[in-house]
């Protein structure tokens, strides 16, 4: 019965977004939508799941005094401070005190994080673009017309310039990345199709 | 084939003979009428099926069969040949390479939900990786950027030790949730790349812009690095940054690979065999669009 229930209820709950695809009929809208409310409340729950871990985790640390057990007592701390925070001072929309924090506190941090993807970028770029085989000159070729075309200079050095470039990336580039596209996409569906009849199940666990 | 359908059930024949008989002629049918039955479906809220996409219904069922067929051929004992995928291979060696150094693995699957397949297929990886892990003796860090994955990654690095005759060795606290934001995830793989300094780095899942961060920092550490995702965006990343790079379908066909269980090698054959079926489709549609005749082609559109 541990594994039959949830292979039933995968069953019947990919059967019904497949359903819902097919039929549009108003009357049957309701009972999608009602699956869709229910999927939403599940996932709510799992946050649960989230904070007992993280609590979990880093208790551990902390009661044995273990390697960086002050951080793990900010970060525990951090954690209910903003559950407080939220709960009880006035909500997480716009004015409150969450959405000062979060705007103040977390969002520069979010910015930093993601500004640091361009200096990664610039070392994967040189890497990448060393010409030590046949493809990996044509890369670093490829890559640098690309470039010359995509800014003003480029149609400067030759009116064609952009045209080339569109060409590049419309035909070689496309026809790869479609050619990736629709193998993930069979991959992704072949997959779905077993984990919905059950026949692969090692995901639940307790194979 | 006559040998094999003495052997099959007559399941297996009724659907082969649905696939080599009716289904084209079928197929065709629908293909020819479509247009005709589809029209004055404008009211779709009135309709219990909507006509205009009944080549979905047709592709999906089609390809459910042809799976179903290739398990039944598969059951009945007929080989299958996979071509070998060097960075499922490589795992192994990472992980052996782990061990030699008394270092850790990390095994990172993505950002992701349980409702993208991707991450389901990680989950698939992951219990092979931990009993892999368990047998070597090597600790597996499993830092999670989604809630509802986490007792799924539990589970399935618990099997994995118990697979291996090792239940005693796993620590739940390895299976570690840091946070559902993008990048404060991202920040926290990385301490722990930076921290643990793990030898063997697993990237398997569905990523985004965090992908290099964490692969340009795995880099960094000197790790050994094997990723996969269908995300095509985010492959160019891996490819500079991860010794092995899993693209695309090789990342669904891993169970399959690892496993080498008769059901999921003859799905994949079967998903196979519908590739070579829409690369044929695609040929002639292009043929026949650039000959002017461009109802084969409309047919595929997806409303």
């Amino acid at each position: 019965m541990r594994r039959e229930v949830p292979i039933v209820i995968c069953f019947l709950a990919g059967l019904s977004f497949i359903l819902e695809y097919f039929i549009p009929h108003q009357s049957v809208r309701p009972i999608f939508e009602n699956f869709r409310q229910w999927a939403i409340i599940v996932i709510a729950f799992a946050y649960v799941l989230g904070i007992s871990n993280i609590v979990r985790v880093n208790y551990h640390v902390i009661q044995k005094k273990g390697r960086d057990w002050i951080y793990k007592i900010v970060l525990v701390l951090g954690l209910f401070f903003m559950i407080i925070v939220g709960i009880f001072f006035g909500g997480i929309g716009e004015g409150t005190i969450f959405f000062w924090i979060y705007n103040n506190a977390y969002y520069p941090l979010q910015s930093t994080m993601f500004a640091l993807l361009a200096f990664f970028i610039a070392s994967a770029a040189f890497r990448a673009f060393r010409v030590r085989t046949f493809q990996a000159s044509l890369l670093g070729i490829t890559a640098i017309l690309v470039m010359i075309g995509r800014v003003p200079i480029g149609e400067n050095v030759w009116k064609s310039f952009p045209d080339l470039v569109e060409w590049i990336m419309n035909v070689p580039q496309l026809a790869g990345k479609r050619a990736i596209m629709i193998g993930a996409a069979l991959g992704a569906i072949s997959t779905a199709l077993k984990v919905l009849v059950g026949l692969e199940r090692t995901y639940l666990g307790g194979e | 084939m006559r040998s094999d359908l003495s052997k099959s059930s007559s399941f297996s024949y009724l659907l082969k003979a649905l696939l080599f008989s009716q289904i084209p002629i079928l197929t065709l049918i629908i293909v020819l009428f479509t247009p005709s039955l589809s029209m004055g479906q404008e009211d779709l809220s009135q309709s219990w099926f909507n006509l205009h996409r009944v080549n979905m219904l047709v592709f999906l069922v089609f390809f459910f069969t042809v799976i179903v067929i290739y398990i039944e051929r598969a059951k009945v004992g007929k080989s299958l040949f996979i071509r070998r995928i060097a960075g499922l291979d490589a795992i192994e060696e990472a992980v052996g390479r782990a061990t030699e150094m008394g270092k850790p693995v990390l095994y990172i699957s993505g950002i992701e939900d349980v409702d993208n397949i991707q991450t389901v297929a990680s989950m698939i990886i992951l219990g092979n990786v931990a009993k892999m892990v368990a047998g070597y003796d090597t600790p597996l860090y499993v830092p999670i950027c989604q809630p509802f994955v986490v007792p799924i990654a539990e589970e399935r690095v618990k099997e994995g030790y118990a697979a291996a005759g090792k239940p005693e060795a796993y620590n739940r606290d390895n299976v570690r949730y840091i946070s559902s934001e993008q990048f404060a995830y991202a920040a926290g793989v990385n301490g722990i790349m930076m921290r643990e300094k793990p030898a063997a780095n697993l990237l398997f899942g569905s990523f985004y812009a965090e992908s290099l961060l964490m692969a340009e920092t795995g880099l960094a550490t000197g790790a050994i690095q094997v990723a996969g995702t269908a995300n095509i965006h985010q492959l160019p990343f891996f490819v500079v940054a991860c010794d092995y790079t899993i693209i695309g379908e090789e990342l669904f066909a891993t169970s399959a690979y690892l496993s080498k269980e008769p059901k999921l090698l003859g799905s994949l054959k079967g998903s196979d065999l519908a590739k070579a079926i829409i690369m044929v489709i695609l040929a002639l549609g292009a043929i026949l669009d650039t000959l002017g005749i461009t109802h084969f082609a409309n047919w595929f559109y997806i409303e």
